[in-house]
């Protein structure tokens, strides 16, 4: 590793702040592209599978 | 023709679902892997710019998530001029699935860059710059087609207009990348080059590298995710939706 601990990782030499939050954002963004989509469609096929339960009864 | 079966395939929304279902994990998991790599190993295992510090460490997020958004919008408007030349059911789909997707890597492109800006420039953002305003339009303009999908209650009205605006919108592309050439910019001008050698230290480049093509991975998925979700709205009323939803 170029740094010599985890604190100096941390701190970037006073950059710190800049590049944990953009790598932050960008986690949290790129999980929401995958996240919420992956979720609707379990929705969606729930909703589908209700709407067949009545026909399934007849 | 094996050539003409596998376009009129591409046109199935039922086939797309079953390979959508197929590929994800492997793309998915895949682009998450080299995005990962890359992230610590250009966090970490990399030296710092002798000019610019650490914060240069930006650049492995900055870089590809810009790449990948232009090009999104490429597909995308190809997807636009499908849905009007061949009124292709799934050509809107494929449209209403790239918008978020780009909306969301043209911020991240945007905000990386303005954190990335702060320290090196002393300024989150100026104006004057034609890559960064011509960047912020494009970003505009997934927000504008998103808006224009919403926005009608008939959702061929909608699909039309947004596609026709993807089109118009494809003129901000070239301006975007050559901006840096052809008016003064604050922006570093390209180091990556295609017919020459790059002009960016091999020790950045190779993480960069790894990144880039993991961004272009992560885009497809994301597209397949949301394109899943436009399939199965379609589609609901079918027969083989509601066989998929009962496995």
């Amino acid at each position: 590793m170029y740094f010599n601990n985890l604190a100096e990782l941390w701190a970037m030499a006073g950059h710190g702040p800049y590049v944990w939050s953009a790598y932050a954002i960008s986690f949290l963004v790129l999980a929401a592209m995958v996240i919420l989509p992956a979720k609707r469609y379990r929705q969606q096929l729930a909703h589908i599978r209700e709407q067949q339960l009545p026909s399934e009864k007849s | 023709m094996a050539s003409w079966q596998w376009f009129h395939r591409l046109g199935s929304p039922k086939w797309l679902s079953g390979t959508i279902d197929r590929w994800l994990p492997w793309v998915l998991g895949l682009g998450t892997l080299l995005l990962l790599v890359s992230a610590v190993w250009g966090l970490a295992f990399t030296s710092p710019d002798y000019k610019q510090g650490n914060s240069f460490r930006i650049i492995y997020i900055h870089v590809p998530t810009a790449i990948v958004a232009l090009a999104a919008y490429y597909v995308m408007a190809v997807a636009g001029a499908v849905s009007i030349i061949w009124r292709m059911k799934v050509a809107d789909m494929v449209l209403r699935a790239i918008a978020p997707v780009g909306a969301a890597l043209t911020f991240l492109a945007l905000v990386t860059g303005a954190i990335w800006g702060k320290p090196t420039w002393g300024a989150y953002w100026i104006w004057q710059d034609a890559r960064l305003t011509s960047m912020l339009l494009l970003f505009f303009l997934y927000l504008g087609i998103m808006a224009l999908h919403d926005a009608y209650q008939n959702s061929a009205s909608g699909n039309r207009a947004a596609a026709i605006m993807s089109l118009v919108g494809t003129v901000n592309i070239p301006i975007i990348y050559k901006s840096v050439d052809w008016w003064s910019s604050l922006h570093q001008p390209a180091t990556l080059k295609f017919t020459e050698e790059s002009t960016i230290a091999t020790e950045m480049l190779q993480p960069l590298m790894i990144a880039i093509p993991g961004a272009y991975l992560f885009f497809i998925a994301a597209v397949m995710l949301h394109l899943r979700v436009q399939i199965a709205h379609n589609e609901k009323n079918t027969r083989w939706m509601a066989e998929r939803a009962a496995q």
